[in-house]
């Protein structure tokens, strides 16, 4: 076999969670991180989804790798995710009726999430089952844990509870709930986080992961088809182990 | 009729601003508005798609999975249908209209995972109901697609003009324009209520 790469599992779970977060750091799925996060308990619910879809459509993006032909790939994945997707919805509306109300539409825009799609361009086509499901594993629990610290942060600032418990104090600044707290909230993090990790924040949202990177010449002109300055090395160890 | 039109069109664009109160289609909406040039020809693709995307869907899900009670294949269905649509349009600009082709086809394939061309065509179907018909629904979607429109070019401005800015070094990039899309946002709160007043 072609592939003899070894793998560092442990690596494969854990850079998703700091080196390669996909929200701060790729800055894929904005859109549900600042729609779902003016709860904590609407992120939890909203994270696990994800990362079960991302999971299983890893796992079988990975599996069919081989089977499916370059030039639908795109159409083929989305199938895949939008099936999981669908699964997952199901599984929500019967046995947490309320997570799926208050998650809405964003339950199933799940599918058109960049996250999920950007992994299964960028990994799951590339590499094996096992570290594609685990590198999916990590990116669900990196996207999970800050959906959970915004929703953390505004839930505290703007509802004065967190987990829906009270928390002493007055503390109710609504602004924090409302769309222009969660933009606010959102840059403040990843400013954040490019303070702590010493590398410059990422110059536009993630066309590093969207899997039409390719064909958008706007990402080219604009030169920001590496938002990420760890991107390079790593997409670059990818490509290797394939060729290996 | 013609109120209800109105008031819908103008909740879609104003109090309902898919970008920035419902946080749809950020990507395009952080990643294409530096310039307002590329702002506009994004955005017309998008009002153009999201129209024609919910001119197949409704009647999809009206009339073929609620008859068959296959309604839990919506999220399924709706992006193939999409996915085909953008093909097809583009196969179709390319060959008859080079020039549209030209100036929009760039963003057609950034478009299939828009979040926000879905996101518009499952909230007409959760909208939908005696009050809300198939012409609701356009008029909906046109709505949201000028909204996206206005939100972009509004936003290209702002960030033209922010450039020029000596920013703090960890704020440079996307963290200012997020705070930037924060007070973008914000101002746009102020026309809540607008709509029901003005035609109540």
């Amino acid at each position: 076999m072609a592939e003899k790469k070894k793998y560092n599992y442990l690596k494969e779970v854990t850079k998703g969670i700091v080196k390669e977060n996909p929200v701060l750091c790729l800055v894929l799925g904005t859109c549900p991180t600042l729609a779902v996060s003016t709860a904590a308990s609407n992120a939890i619910g909203m994270g696990v989804a994800a990362t079960i879809v991302l999971v299983c459509s890893n796992a079988v993006i990975s599996a069919m790798r081989k089977i499916i032909p370059d030039k639908v790939r795109i159409p083929a994945y989305i199938t895949i995710i939008a099936a999981f997707v669908t699964l997952v919805q199901m599984i929500v509306k019967a046995y947490a009726p309320s997570i799926d109300e208050s998650l809405g539409i964003y339950l199933p825009l799940i599918v058109v999430n960049c996250i999920i799609l950007g992994r299964a361009e960028m990994y799951a086509s590339k590499n094996p089952v096992l570290p594609s499901m685990l590198d999916g594993l990590g990116m669900g629990i990196g996207f999970t844990a800050t959906l959970l610290l915004m929703g953390s942060i505004r839930e505290i600032l703007g509802n004065g509870t967190w987990f829906g418990l009270d928390l002493p104090g007055e503390l109710q600044i609504i602004i924090f709930l409302l769309p222009p707290g969660g933009f606010f909230v959102f840059g403040m993090l990843i400013a954040l986080a490019s303070k702590i990790s010493g590398k410059k924040p990422p110059k536009a949202t993630g066309c590093a992961g969207c899997p039409m990177a390719g064909k958008c010449s706007i990402a080219k002109d604009e030169g920001i088809d590496r938002a990420c300055s760890a991107l390079p090395e790593d997409s670059q160890t990818e490509k290797g182990g394939e060729a290996v | 009729m013609i109120k209800a039109l109105v008031a819908v069109f103008l909740a879609a664009i104003l109090t309902e601003n898919y970008v920035l109160s419902k946080f749809l289609g950020i990507c395009p909406f952080l990643g294409v508005s530096k310039k307002v040039n590329t702002a506009l020809g994004m955005s017309a693709a998008v009002t153009f798609v999201m129209v024609l995307a919910t001119a197949v869907t409704y009647p999809i899900y009206m009339y073929l999975l609620v008859p068959s009670q296959m309604e839990y294949l919506e999220t399924i269905v709706f992006i193939l249908v999409i996915a085909g649509l953008v093909q097809l349009v583009e196969i179709v600009l390319k060959k008859y209209i080079p020039a549209l082709y030209n100036s929009l086809g760039i963003y057609l394939p950034l478009i299939t995972t828009n979040c926000a061309v879905l996101g518009v065509t499952m909230l007409v179907i959760e909208k939908s109901g005696p009050e809300f018909g198939y012409i609701h629904a356009l008029v909906n979607a046109l709505g949201a697609g000028i909204g996206f429109l206005v939100a972009m070019v509004m936003f290209a401005g702002v960030r033209q003009r922010l450039e020029a800015c000596d920013i703090p070094k960890s704020l440079r990039g996307l963290p200012i324009t997020l705070v930037a899309a924060s007070l973008v946002s914000l101002s746009f709160l102020g026309f809540s209520g607008l709509v029901d007043n003005m035609l109540a």
